[in-house]
């Protein structure tokens, strides 16, 4: 399963990626969407895959049982699952907000703060 | 989306998924749950209520100002942390009170960790609630 | 003194009068200290400032710095007087007050510090708020323009300095300049140093070629004027290099470089002096004179040399601000300072051609003033110095055109019949009087008094050279070389002063300026930086991303093959429906996002990748995880539905046109994703945290589930930070949508 979670990594981080560098900045909200994914489930993988053993303790004990998953990267990607849904919903306001004073969603046409085109 | 069965429904449902948030809340030192996901649990609450009844019907619902919430919350995780100074630990040491606690049986535990879980739910249920409430609102 | 506050709106109010009071009170506390200075004494005090980086703030009075400290606070006290009515009512006094004191801190800083780098920040102090006096009239484009000028240069020779000091605390171990033992002549790092060092003195203090900022520097108010460019600021690069003269002085290159520079400066800038009609001008350019001989004295390095060097820095403070004092009383009593028009002021302003006449003897180097004492000790330097014939010479060239000057400013305007000026002239009032006046008068009682000034001359001397001097100052002794040169010096003097109208419009002829390609070097900088600007900003936000994501791939596949990662491929033997489906999920939900037409396909394919990576979490024993990327799930596509009603449609030819190099690039960076992954995957886990967490979480924070025990317990701080930035996130968002004026689209 471990090369799975690999390839799965990459084909997300890869659409991400592409996403990202379209001039359409709805599509690039949504490959930021994907790639926060992708960070959370790298992280998670490379803590190590330990199938249906989740890190609790029974009642009454004082240690999980042996085998138990890794529960260090679990904390992280918890956490990070919330900040990225911060940082979504912030980037989808400014997105929001950027279509209602520019009238365009296509970042080559946000020109407002930028110099006279060189292009 | 208003329609008559989704308005009673929701009623109900409103409430069933508060108290299941902050039952996900309070056990959430022993088994999965917590802060977090009580505190999203408790939002998609009211954001049901808010589709069903609007949302100026939810912010009366609610009472307090999800913004408020947000940063009462954030107060209260600060407040916990700093209360580990009081006995001489360092910060963000939790401090237990074990209620009625005998040898066999732990009683009731409260705990300053207890106050910064109750703060964690609090800053994710007004701060996700404040943006859907906002963005609602604004389209 | 003025501090006796019966009229203090008369001298500007309160911050009149405190910045009359302070500057005072600092030069009577300097001055305490003069009997035990003389006396041979270096007093120090000692203010740890930053340890780590062994920077104290140690004050280092001795004699050079305490001749400097009393010449500033001096004469600081005075101009600030003169201030408080010739600026009394300007709408920006205070501000002026205020820039006029950080200046002041800053130049008293800048002399008192025994270490470099704590030197180097009051250097950098009196940079930047003499920038802000000389811009003082900010709604001039040239005061602006002169302002930005000094700045620039003295700044950049401040960088310079800055290497400078680095080298040195490498070279010698410590910042400490008392704490230098020995010269570094012969250190590997001398000719880097030398060179530093050097660069910031001469845009300091004006040295040729970097000159031109002074003169225009003029644009200043006159007090500012006369306090910057006579007693204090030019002469922090004098200061600079007088202070290093024993660490880094006596070579040959020192003393060439010292000695043409200097000399060059002196001779150029005296010549420069006759061409002007602007009185201020001229005083501008023999301030040039003066720092260039300071220099090349300081270059020569004998005894004699030192000696007449720190004579004439107080000599010459004291006549150059009296007559930039008066030049400034001339103005605002006549309206104009051109040398062409004033003449016959004598009568209606008879203290102020007091002042300006025994000033401006001193500067002439006439007898018995003190400017006399002055030259003839640098004549007396000169004819014993190495390369005789340049210093003299030198020397000789400036002082005759000194004379002329001198003429020039003060005596002309002052006698003859009167002739029309803007204004009817009349005398100033007396807070402009009082510094002119007692400036001169000091000039007159030190030169008939010579013995008085040997109190400070003496241990500044000695400060210099390094090692004891004997200094003995007189008016006359007897009929030697210095004195015959000195009577040459006045009759050329007088015969060239006869003729400086003929001499003033034959070199009027002879123009080297320095302002345009001054100009033309800025506007090409200006120039550069908006072309690569409009390289690298372009101002379109997917080439940023496409740079960004280039850059990361790049350093990441070379720190990839650097460390020889290899990614081994685990056996696929263990696979189970669950997986493979899971797998399915995710690549087409991934690739249907890339590459729809749909937004709300594409916000549907969005939510199945996120339940696949839930799947993955629960599969995985990851309850709390996959729960909470199932909510965040649901609460994105509610907000992504919400947005949607109000933004348009993707465009549909997106499909049909691949962006070719954005494939490329995307497909190169997921490729490395998944070999990184394998390659952590094979390598062995350290599990050390996660066993203490597995042992620790119930007996110590009597909690079972080791991931919320985690966040709230023993990580809670982290978690703290986190709930911040998402409340933060939140109401940013929030202020983005109520807060904004919405402009019509």
């Amino acid at each position: 399963m471990e090369f799975l979670v690999a390839l799965m990594c990459g084909v997300m981080v890869a659409a991400a990626v592409y996403l990202m560098l379209a001039r359409n900045v709805l599509r690039f909200l949504f490959g930021l969407i994907l790639i926060s994914n992708a960070a959370n489930l790298l992280i998670f993988a490379s803590g190590g895959l330990t199938p249906e053993s989740p890190p609790l303790i029974e009642y009454g004990m004082d240690a999980p049982p042996e085998g138990v998953a890794n529960a260090l990267p679990q904390a992280l990607v918890l956490t990070a699952i919330v900040i990225g849904f911060g940082l979504f919903a912030f980037a989808l306001v400014l997105v929001y907000r950027a279509y209602q004073t520019m009238g365009t969603l296509d970042s080559d046409e946000m020109r407002l703060a930028e110099p006279e085109d060189r292009a | 989306m208003t329609s008559l069965i989704v308005r009673a429904a929701t009623r109900l449902l409103v409430g069933l998924l508060l108290l299941f948030s902050i039952w996900m809340l309070l056990r959430g030192h022993n088994e999965p749950g917590g802060g977090f996901i009580g505190g999203l649990i408790g939002a998609t609450g009211f954001i049901l209520y808010a589709v069903a009844h609007g949302s100026k019907a939810a912010r009366e619902a609610l009472r307090l100002d999800p913004r408020s919430i947000a940063v009462g919350g954030l107060g209260l995780a600060l407040l916990a942390g700093v209360a580990g100074f009081l006995p001489g630990d360092g910060l963000f040491a939790g401090q237990w009170l074990f209620i009625g606690a005998t040898e066999t049986d732990k009683g009731t535990p409260l705990s300053t960790i207890l106050l910064f879980d109750l703060g964690v739910y609090l800053v994710v249920l007004g701060s996700v609630l404040a943006l859907v409430f906002a963005l609602e609102e604004e389209v | 003194m003025a501090d006796d506050g019966t009229d203090r709106r008369f001298l500007g109010g309160p911050a009149g009068w405190i910045s009359i009071l302070l500057p005072f009170g600092l030069f009577l506390w300097f001055a305490q200290h003069i009997p035990a200075v003389a006396g041979g004494a270096v007093l120090r005090w000692d203010v740890e400032w930053i340890p780590s980086l062994g920077v104290t703030l140690g004050i280092l009075l001795d004699g050079l710095s305490l001749s400097f400290a009393l010449l500033i606070s001096g004469i600081g006290a005075l101009v600030t007087l003169y201030s408080a009515s010739y600026l009394g009512g300007h709408p920006h006094y205070v501000r002026f007050v205020c820039y006029l004191m950080a200046f002041m801190t800053g130049m008293l800083g800048l002399v008192l510090s025994d270490n470099l780098l704590a030197l180097f920040v009051f250097w950098e102090v009196t940079t930047v708020s003499s920038y802000l006096l000389i811009g003082f009239n900010a709604d001039e484009a040239k005061s602006r323009r002169n302002a930005l000028q000094a700045l620039v240069v003295t700044g950049t020779g401040g960088l310079a300095f800055l290497a400078g000091i680095v080298l040195i605390g490498t070279a010698a171990g410590t910042f400490s300049i008392s704490a230098i033992e020995g010269s570094l002549a012969d250190h590997a790092l001398y000719l880097p140093i030398f060179w530093l060092v050097i660069a910031g003195a001469f845009s300091k203090s004006a040295q040729f070629p970097l000159h031109f900022w002074l003169p225009n520097a003029m644009a200043a108010p006159t007090p500012v004027s006369a306090y910057l460019h006579s007693a204090t600021m030019v002469k922090g690069g004098v200061y600079l290099l007088a202070r290093m003269n024993p660490s880094l002085g006596g070579t040959d290159l020192w003393f060439w470089t010292l000695a043409i520079a200097g000399g060059f400066t002196a001779v150029f800038a005296s010549v420069l002096a006759i061409r002007q009609t602007d009185i201020k001008q001229v005083l501008a350019y023999t301030t040039l004179m003066a720092l260039g001989t300071l220099v090349l004295f300081i270059g020569v390095g004998t005894d004699y040399a030192l000696e007449a060097a720190m004579a004439f820095l107080l000599v010459h403070s004291f006549y150059k601000a009296a007559l930039f004092l008066m030049i400034g009383v001339v103005d605002h009593g006549t309206g104009t300072r051109d040398a062409t028009v004033l003449r016959g002021l004598g009568r209606a302003m008879p203290v102020t051609m007091l002042a300006a006449m025994l000033a401006a003897a001193s500067m002439a180097g006439l007898p018995p003033l003190f400017g006399f004492v002055g030259k003839e000790f640098l004549y007396k330097a000169a004819l014993g110095a190495p390369a005789m014939i340049w210093v003299t010479g030198c020397i000789f060239a400036a002082s005759v055109l000194m004379f002329v000057a001198a003429g020039i400013a003060a005596w002309r305007p002052f006698t003859g019949p009167l002739a029309e000026t803007p204004v009817e002239p009349h005398e100033g009032p007396w807070p402009m009087l009082a510094g002119p006046v007692l400036l001169s008068v000091l000039g007159l009682a030190f030169g008939l008094m010579p013995d008085w000034a040997e109190a400070l001359v003496a241990p500044a001397a000695t400060a210099v050279a390094g090692r004891p001097v004997e200094v003995d100052l007189y008016l006359f002794k007897e009929v030697n070389a210095a004195f015959v040169l000195s009577l040459v010096t006045f009759a050329t003097g007088f015969v060239l002063y006869l003729l400086h109208g003929r001499l003033r419009s034959g070199l009027a002829r002879f123009k080297p300026r320095f302002d345009p390609g001054w100009d033309r070097l800025m506007d090409g900088v200006a120039a550069g930086a908006a072309g690569l600007t409009g390289l690298i900003q372009t101002g379109r936000l997917r080439r940023y991303i496409f740079v960004t994501f280039l850059a990361l791939g790049l350093s990441t596949a070379v720190a990839v093959w650097r460390a020889g990662l290899s990614p081994e491929i685990p056996p696929l033997d263990d696979l189970e429906v669950k997986h493979w489906s899971v797998l399915t999920f995710i690549l087409a939900g991934a690739l249907l996002t890339a590459f729809t037409n749909s937004r709300m396909t594409a916000v549907a394919a969005l939510g199945v990748v996120g339940i696949g990576v839930a799947l993955v979490f629960i599969i995985f024993g990851a309850p709390d995880v996959a729960i909470t990327q199932l909510l965040v799930e649901v609460l994105q596509v509610v907000l992504v539905a919400v947005a949607m009603l109000k933004l348009p449609y993707l465009n549909h030819e997106y499909v049909k046109t691949v962006r070719g190099w954005d494939l490329l690039l995307a497909i190169s960076i997921g490729a490395m994703t998944t070999v990184i992954l394998l390659a952590v995957q094979a390598a062995p886990l350290d599990l050390e945290l996660t066993a203490f967490f597995e042992e620790a979480s119930a007996p110590l924070a009597f909690g079972r589930n080791i991931v919320n025990v985690i966040l709230v317990d023993f990580r809670a701080l982290d978690t703290f930070g986190e709930i911040a930035v998402v409340a933060v996130a939140a109401l940013g968002a929030y202020a983005l949508l109520k807060g904004v004026r919405r402009p019509s689209p």
